[in-house]
């Protein structure tokens, strides 16, 4: 499965996964917003961290698949054999792989796009919510292109009229 | 009754600090604890400063006072080499607290010949080793022997009731200055006083506490004293020929290694939560690291990270050793009682998943370094890398701020998904591109209607609010930060396209991208 654009439809990938009790690791993604990551429902006691996995990848994330229930894995440039492994590893560990970014013959794509932030003003409010349209395509069962509108992070909120007091434009 | 010689250092906690700063003994210098003098050397007694002085008075007395803070671990530290001075002289030697050592006197006094050449040989081996100066005392039961020393005396075998009986109660003040003050009210000066009444009484009257203090009065023992046993060498040590430059040797040597050492702790009673893991090749190079674990180690345990350690040596680029590995030690760095690994009955809290990942990620530490597995923390701050606290795993999971104070000017939720690991230098302009500041009281100079960042083209903004001030810790100028914050939402492109959500941050009049909601 790989997931694109969006560390935060990442992040809600990752929540579900511990929230029911499953470990993740995240491998190469050294920007990751943990603070987000935690409003997004991830637990943080189960959440590993390898930010700089060196040069050696694969052997990386083939440790960690022998542990974990998921293991998200961004890494720039990836063999199709090298792919083929660590797919090959986590179907046999009952491991989720989880890409972020590009990843040859992945049996589910998420693509983000069309992403509308409401909440903030011109001078007031706050971002609060994000709408966003999820395009899944993939092999198989997931063979047929879907497409849907959803909430990816806050709740879509409808801005009271008028700027908010303490934060008007002069304030 | 056993006979104790007791070793005392004059006004150790301000020798210790003396010591440590560097400064001449003969210098004037008390050490003070809550605003009062706990101790202080002769040249400023001799000013007049005294016990329990406040510390105003006491430089009033004395106005070149050097002034030195209690700090009872340096005491201990310093007061070491004293004791192991006096261990080479004499056996089962027992720190009663830093800056006075009993040892029983029947050992060296016998050695030396007279109770008067033992007491000379560790007065000159202590200064010789230490340059501390000290007295000695010898008498039957710790507490007439110490009192001894203060005075420098060698009481005669059976002569503790009498060398007690004309000091003053004062002397039993140390833990109990409510009884010695009701004692001084009753009439009662003298320990010998004391002694003289009946012990039924004092306990009936005065209580278990008092009981004591009359056994101690009347040179009776208050309890037989623990002997310092010198501590046990724990690491083992393994040479292994031929010398280790394979993956699959390793390993073997790995485990009987990981069941040496944990039969040797297990004999001691003890378990180990950081083991240090060293090896030396045959061209003498040396490599070694430490291992934290949350949990004792099991044999097991021991076994996987000498062998993940050994693996992550021998295979590593260029760190690796160009040779073989000849010599292999382990050191317990820390241990714990063993009893704390005993797993319970049913194994309950015994957590599959967790153990699991638990041995993926030490794994993987092998491999990379302790440092290299990360486990997030939330902790207190403004921005949203200062709200997370990343913990090496195995480390205890401590937030170094609380998270559950105000923290104003922190930015409300949802919080940017990616965080650059370095600020992206970023372009802020009003409609006439015009760079936009934000003045000394936080208001910006005009509206934000173009931001370029990362050394992209400059994109439209929609929508923006701000700045969120963060003055933090202006009291330090060390480590003070002002910085404001701006939410900036960027047009997109096409229909197609995303909208870009931006933090930016103003510090030392420029913009940077802090985070991006991704």
């Amino acid at each position: 499965m790989a997931v694109r654009d969006s560390v935060a439809l990442l992040l809600t990938l990752l929540a579900e996964a511990t929230a029911n009790g499953s470990w993740a690791a995240v491998v190469g993604v050294p920007d990751l917003g943990v603070l987000a990551a935690a409003e997004l429902g991830v637990a943080m006691d189960r959440l590993a961290l390898v930010s700089d996995p060196g040069n050696d990848v694969v052997t990386i994330a083939a440790a960690l698949l022998d542990g974990f229930d998921v293991v998200a894995i961004a890494t720039p440039k990836i063999t199709d054999a090298q792919a083929r492994r660590l797919s090959a590893r986590a179907r046999s560990r009952g491991t989720a792989l989880v890409a972020f970014g590009a990843w040859p013959g992945a049996d589910l794509e998420l693509r983000c796009t069309r992403a509308r932030w409401s909440g903030l003003g011109d001078g007031h409010g706050h971002l609060r919510a994000r709408l966003v349209e999820v395009h899944a395509r993939g092999r198989g069962a997931a063979a047929r292109p879907v497409r849907a509108r959803l909430a990816l992070q806050g709740t879509p909120f409808t801005p009271p009229r008028g700027p908010c007091p303490q934060l008007s434009k002069t304030g | 009754m056993s006979r104790l010689l007791v070793v005392w250092c004059p006004d150790w906690p301000v020798v210790a600090a003396s010591t440590v700063a560097g400064l001449p003994l003969d210098t004037p210098a008390a050490v003070f604890a809550a605003n009062r003098v706990v101790a202080a050397n002769a040249r400023a007694r001799a000013d007049g400063v005294q016990r329990a002085m406040r510390r105003r008075e006491a430089q009033s007395r004395c106005p070149d006072l050097v002034v030195f803070l209690a700090d009872v671990d340096r005491d201990a530290r310093m007061f070491e080499p004293v004791a192991m001075a006096v261990e080479e002289l004499a056996v089962g030697v027992e720190v009663i607290r830093p800056g006075v050592v009993a040892v029983p006197a029947r050992g060296p006094v016998g050695y030396f010949g007279s109770e008067e050449a033992a007491a000379e040989r560790l007065i000159d081996q202590v200064a010789a080793r230490t340059g501390a100066e000290c007295q000695i005392g010898l008498a039957d039961g710790l507490f007439a022997a110490t009192l001894a020393a203060h005075r420098n005396r060698l009481v005669p075998p059976g002569g503790s009731p009498e060398f007690l009986a004309p000091l003053t109660i004062r002397e039993l003040e140390s833990g109990r200055p409510d009884l010695v003050d009701l004692l001084r009210r009753l009439g009662i000066r003298t320990l010998g006083a004391f002694a003289a009444l009946d012990p039924g009484d004092v306990s009936t009257r005065f209580g278990a506490d008092a009981k004591l203090a009359h056994r101690l009065a009347s040179g009776l023992e208050e309890r037989p004293p623990a002997r310092r046993r010198p501590p046990v060498d724990l690491s083992v040590t393994h040479n292994p020929d031929p010398p280790i430059d394979r993956v699959d040797a390793a390993a073997f040597v790995a485990r009987t290694l990981g069941e040496r050492l944990h039969a040797c702790l297990a004999a001691h009673g003890l378990a180990c939560t950081r083991l240090g893991i060293h090896a030396s090749t045959a061209n003498g190079e040396t490599r070694g690291r430490v291992w934290r674990c949350a949990d004792p180690l099991t044999a097991s345990g021991i076994a996987d990270r000498v062998r993940w350690q050994l693996d992550g040596w021998l295979r590593g680029g260029a760190g690796r050793p160009s040779a073989g590995i000849t010599v292999l030690r382990l050191e317990p760095e820390e241990l714990v009682d063993g009893r704390t690994l005993q797993l319970g009955l049913w194994q309950g809290g015994h957590d599959e998943q967790a153990e699991r990942a638990a041995r993926a990620m030490v794994h993987v530490q092998g491999l990379l370094g302790p440092d290299a597995v990360l486990t997030p923390v939330l902790a207190g701050g403004r921005g949203p890398a200062d709200q997370v606290h990343l913990v090496p795993w195995g480390d205890e999971r401590v937030p170094p701020t609380p998270p559950d104070r105000p923290w104003p000017g922190r930015l409300p939720a949802p919080s940017p998904a990616a965080i650059p690991v370095r600020p992206l230098p970023a372009s802020v302009c009003d409609e006439a591109g015009v760079e936009i500041g934000v003045t000394g009281r936080f208001r910006l100079t005009g509206e934000p209607a173009r931001v370029a960042y990362g050394g992209g083209r400059p994109r439209a903004v929609v929508g923006w609010a701000g700045p969120w001030p963060a003055d933090e810790r202006w009291w330090d100028p060390d480590s003070a930060r002002r910085r404001a914050r701006l939410q900036v939402l960027l047009t997109e492109q096409s229909e197609e396209d995303s909208q870009e959500a931006l933090l930016l941050v103003r510090e030392n009049k420029r913009w940077s991208v802090e985070g991006i909601y991704a």
